[in-house]
């Protein structure tokens, strides 16, 4: 894994508009608005991107949102609670599908 | 360990040499003497170290502010509480008349000797600005040692008493966050927000603002960075986050930094480098000449990308 996931590749992110220059603005001015302060803090969405950082496994926003919630004055105890949420989420999404094994083996079984 | 190398240098990075474009604020740093040690302190200030203002250089800088109109007097240290001279140096600068600014760690007000300056503050309508690094007490513990962030509360209350940080009372007292590890701080607008609410509903303590100051990659601090293998990456996110627009607000532009020992410095951060004022300028109070210092050009190095990066960084916290 170390080839494809480099922490020093994290400072290429600026440059995701390489190639597709309008969308990549497009992208960042959404980004940027979706992140700042607004009827959710700075420091909320911080700790959202970070659950969602680690469910979705990108070691890019793990470096970022921890550094980003260690400067907004997150606690680890906070980050350490929004990762369990995004824990439990994921656990609850695997077991919701079970409704389809439940319904099919109830639809099967004499 | 051999330094690694920073590029592009500070030096490159700037389009041209900066320059002062007057002086507001004369900073004085009265020594290195603390009752404290934290450990991302540039200073490596602690009760050990013996490096003090002597009286005739602070009759020098009350000789200059008395002849100079400068606004601010904003003194430093150390804390500038265990400085033996400290009250009288505060009695002639009040008489001055003009702003003054105190730099305290906030514990010290609650050490017997030194309470009756909480008192002497609200006399003088001094500023105080109190290091108050995080809301949460682990984490300032471990910055700043323990029990410290029991006692500053208990010091916060103290001057809350008196009317600091109260709205209407015109007695100001603001905070200072500097992060608590290997990371920049976040928006001012951010923490602080964060701080008011924390602090009003854990506490019921209250103060004006707080001042994000970004943490120097010298003295005490520069030590754990290398020590935990943080320096080159810090190094690289403070360069990452150079902002050309803090060059307009940085706080050596307006203020000027007089040593323990009378030396002048661009601010405290050369000061604790060793990097005396250049180019030209007088570099002893001494030889204070406020028209060659006025316009000075600066000297930098790469530890002014501490103060640049992001919204930037003063001793008044961000500046874009």
């Amino acid at each position: 894994m170390a080839d494809y996931y480099e922490q020093k590749d994290l400072a290429d992110f600026a440059h995701i508009g390489e190639y597709a220059p309008e969308l990549g603005k497009k992208y960042f001015d959404y980004y940027g608005e979706a992140l700042k302060d607004g009827a959710l803090s700075a420091r909320e969405k911080a700790l959202i991107a970070l659950a969602v950082a680690t469910t979705q496994h990108c070691p890019y926003c793990i470096d970022a949102y921890t550094n980003q919630c260690l400067s907004l004055g997150v606690s680890q105890e906070e980050m350490m609670e929004a990762v369990h949420v995004g824990s439990a989420m994921v656990a609850g999404i695997v077991l919701a599908h079970s409704t389809q094994m439940r319904k099919i083996i109830k639809k099967k079984e004499m | 360990m051999d330094e690694p190398r920073i590029h592009p240098s500070f030096e490159q990075k700037m389009a041209a040499p900066l320059k002062a474009e007057g002086i507001d604020t004369f900073q004085i740093n009265l020594g290195y003497r603390c009752n404290l040690e934290c450990r991302h302190c540039h200073v490596e200030a602690g009760p050990n170290r013996r490096e003090l203002l002597s009286r005739a250089v602070m009759e020098m800088c009350l000789q200059v502010l008395q002849c100079h109109p400068i606004p601010t007097i904003d003194i430093t240290g150390g804390t500038p509480e265990m400085h033996p001279d400290f009250p009288w140096f505060l009695e002639e600068c009040a008489a001055l008349d003009r702003r003054i600014l105190v730099r305290t760690n906030g514990v010290i007000l609650l050490e017997g000797p030194y309470t009756p300056f909480l008192n002497l503050y609200a006399k003088h309508r001094v500023e105080v600005v109190v290091s108050f690094p995080h809301v949460d007490m682990k984490m300032t513990n471990r910055q700043r040692g323990e029990g410290v962030y029991s006692r500053l509360i208990e010091a916060v209350r103290m001057l809350n008493a008196r009317g600091y940080g109260q709205p209407g009372s015109g007695l100001i007292l603001n905070l200072v966050h500097n992060p608590s590890g290997a990371y920049l701080p976040g928006l001012q607008n951010s923490l602080e927000n964060h701080y008011r609410q924390a602090l009003k509903e854990k506490h019921g303590i209250v103060f004006n603002q707080l001042f994000c100051i970004t943490n120097m990659p010298i003295g005490r601090y520069l030590t754990f960075l290398k020590k935990t293998e943080n320096y080159e990456e810090y190094m690289t996110a403070l360069v990452n986050a150079f902002n050309p627009a803090t060059l307009e607000s940085v706080m050596c532009k307006y203020s000027l930094s007089v040593g323990w020992d009378g030396k002048l410095y661009d601010c405290d951060f050369n000061q604790m480098l060793g990097m005396t004022v250049n180019h030209g300028a007088p570099e002893h109070i001494e030889m204070f000449d406020l028209n060659s210092l006025a316009n000075r050009r600066i000297v930098t190095g790469n530890h002014c990308y501490g103060c640049t990066a992001g919204a930037g960084s003063s001793c008044r916290g961000e500046i874009a």
